[in-house]
């Protein structure tokens, strides 16, 4: 439209020149004016409009470009099937905004948001929100931004707490509603990803996960301010939330270590830039890896700002965990075992080598192949 | 127990514990801890009411007790300021202990999230989660709001943030 545009005021320019009358040129100027004002409202309303399909052709206008060359360059299997994928983000803020961000950029299918919060001043030391959003609840902020960024994405935005009785409900029932996608079994989401602040809404989308046999991710900043963790949890195979106590009530460290003096926890301000921009990124990078089944999916990954170092681990279940939820699921995933260990097995026959035919015997020019390596001795160039 | 005043220490060794492990969720089970609660408060509220310091006043606020509504009260001064109190009970209780919230004193304090929820001491939730189920409502009144008040009104009061509802402006306004 805006070309179109400039070749109508380029037509009338010609026009005007090409005129003997100078009594017209108010109105054709006039007329200049009004296209040239409509040009300029067009360019701020460049909008990406929704797509069919995505397409892998590098062109500017192809927002997803770049990322089909995952594709291309054999990291990924069918990218587009990122478009299938519901994920559920509870926790709109620091690390939680980032990660819809770039779910929306990487054209994720369906997002659902929860928060209860409301974005202000305090918040601009992160990422995503602005200032003139100020005032308005994180939920509505972020769909604000998420659906123009990206129209394709479909956004449910959800501003209740989830650890009240009722708010629980509402997240409960949002979680297993399959109206994005009718096939899915199990819940309607893929993914859920924690990127709450706090122990007790932690605990309670653990709840929620270990009753719908739902995959999650939980990610978080450690009290003492100076590192992050993001770690996969799958009910019943790995530990839950609730399986291992968090460290200061586990190992009896003295609370004091966590706290320094005269800072209370709640104007705690969380803000080493390092950590908020990073951990989104290392989180939304697993969930990729996840959803679209390319590279390891860690089951923990840590990050120590002071001295830059990623521990990796893995947590099993406890068997005696206080949460019955998680004690079925790990009931359930041990009675599948025989299953699993059928199925792994059969892929493994399914996927080995068999004898590669060759290709060519023998060829004009004698290049032979030496399948025992390289032999100094052998070679007629001294 | 340490780092806990004496007087708060001795106090919650008499309030009664409480035995279901039951949370807003569980039915019938809820309705057996509800009725633990409401003995550990009354009983609470007769130990303080004996020591001349009655400082609270709640009851739910739904029939299915989870919402509770009500009032405390501080004296500083000899002067005794009066705040709204308010909570839900969490899904996940008794494993997470309920927010205790003073809405009217939402943003005069650093020790205070979003809604008013009191920040509770680093030693609150270990003590919880070591004592789960036993704790209740009175153990959470007993152990986070007390001290939070104890130690936070003066320092409104001292700096003009709050004002007695005597003065000019009643202590429901900054």
């Amino acid at each position: 439209m805006e070309g179109e545009l400039k070749e109508l005021l380029s037509d009338i320019k010609t026009l005007k020149n090409s005129l003997p009358d100078r009594s017209q040129y108010a109105l054709i100027e006039n007329g200049q004016g009004s296209v040239q004002k409509s040009g300029g409202f067009v360019k701020n309303f460049i909008v990406k409009c929704s797509i069919q399909d995505m397409n892998a052709e590098v062109v500017d206008s192809n927002p997803y470009s770049r990322l089909m060359a995952l594709q291309k360059m054999g990291i990924v299997d069918n990218y587009e099937r990122i478009r299938e994928f519901s994920v559920a983000i509870v926790g709109i803020g620091g690390v939680g905004s980032v990660a819809t961000e770039v779910l929306t950029r990487c054209g994720i299918g369906h997002l659902l948001l929860y928060d209860y919060d409301t974005v202000e001043l305090a918040n601009m030391n992160r990422l995503f929100f602005r200032p003139k959003q100020a005032g308005l609840t994180k939920t509505d902020a972020a769909v604000q931004t998420l659906s123009d960024i990206n129209p394709d994405v479909v956004l449910e935005s959800y501003t209740l707490n989830i650890t009240t009785v009722r708010g629980f409900e509402t997240f409960m029932s949002s979680l297993r509603n399959k109206s994005f996608c009718s096939s899915k079994d199990g819940c309607g989401v893929d993914l859920v990803l924690s990127c709450v602040d706090n122990y007790e809404a932690r605990m309670v989308v653990n709840q929620a996960c270990n009753e719908l046999n739902q995959t999650w991710m939980e990610s978080g900043v450690s009290e003492n301010a100076v590192s992050g963790h993001i770690q996969l949890l799958i009910p019943g195979k790995t530990a839950c939330f609730a399986c291992a106590p968090p460290l200061v009530v586990a190992s009896g460290i003295d609370a004091h270590t966590l706290k320094r003096e005269g800072v209370c926890a709640a104007s705690l301000p969380t803000t080493m830039t390092t950590r908020w921009e990073l951990l989104p990124g290392l989180l939304v990078q697993n969930t990729l890896k996840y959803l679209l089944k390319f590279g390891h999916v860690t089951p923990y990954l840590g990050y120590n700002a002071l001295k830059d170092y990623f521990p990796t681990m893995e947590m099993k279940p406890n068997p005696q965990c206080s949460n019955s939820a998680c004690l079925e699921r790990q009931k359930e995933y041990a009675l599948a075992k025989p299953a699993r260990d059928a199925a792994a097995k059969a892929k493994m026959e399914a996927e080995a080598p068999s004898e590669t035919k060759c290709l060519h015997e023998d060829n004009e020019w004698n290049i032979r192949f030496s399948a025992g390596g390289y032999h100094p001795r052998a070679s007629k160039c001294r | 127990m340490e780092g806990w005043d004496p007087t708060t220490k001795s106090t919650l060794t008499q309030i009664p514990l409480l035995s279901v492990k039951a949370g807003p969720r569980d039915g019938g089970a809820w309705t057996q801890r509800l009725k633990e609660e409401y003995k550990a408060l009354i009983a609470y509220t007769s130990m303080n009411k004996a020591k001349d310091n009655d400082w609270f006043r709640i009851s739910a606020a739904n029939p299915e007790g989870t919402r509770w509504t009500g009032k405390c009260w501080y004296i500083h001064n000899l002067l005794k300021y009066e705040f709204d109190l308010q909570f839900d009970i969490p899904v996940t209780y008794p494993a997470t202990a309920p927010e205790l919230e003073l809405p009217q004193l939402d943003g005069k304090t650093q020790k205070m999230y979003r809604g008013g929820k009191i920040c509770l001491t680093v030693h609150f939730k270990p003590l919880w989660a070591k004592n789960c189920p036993r704790f209740g409502i009175a153990h959470a009144l007993c152990l986070g709001l007390a001290p939070w008040l104890a130690a936070e009104i003066p320092i409104l009061v001292d700096s003009g943030m709050i004002k007695h509802k005597d003065d000019a402006s009643s202590s429901n306004e900054s």
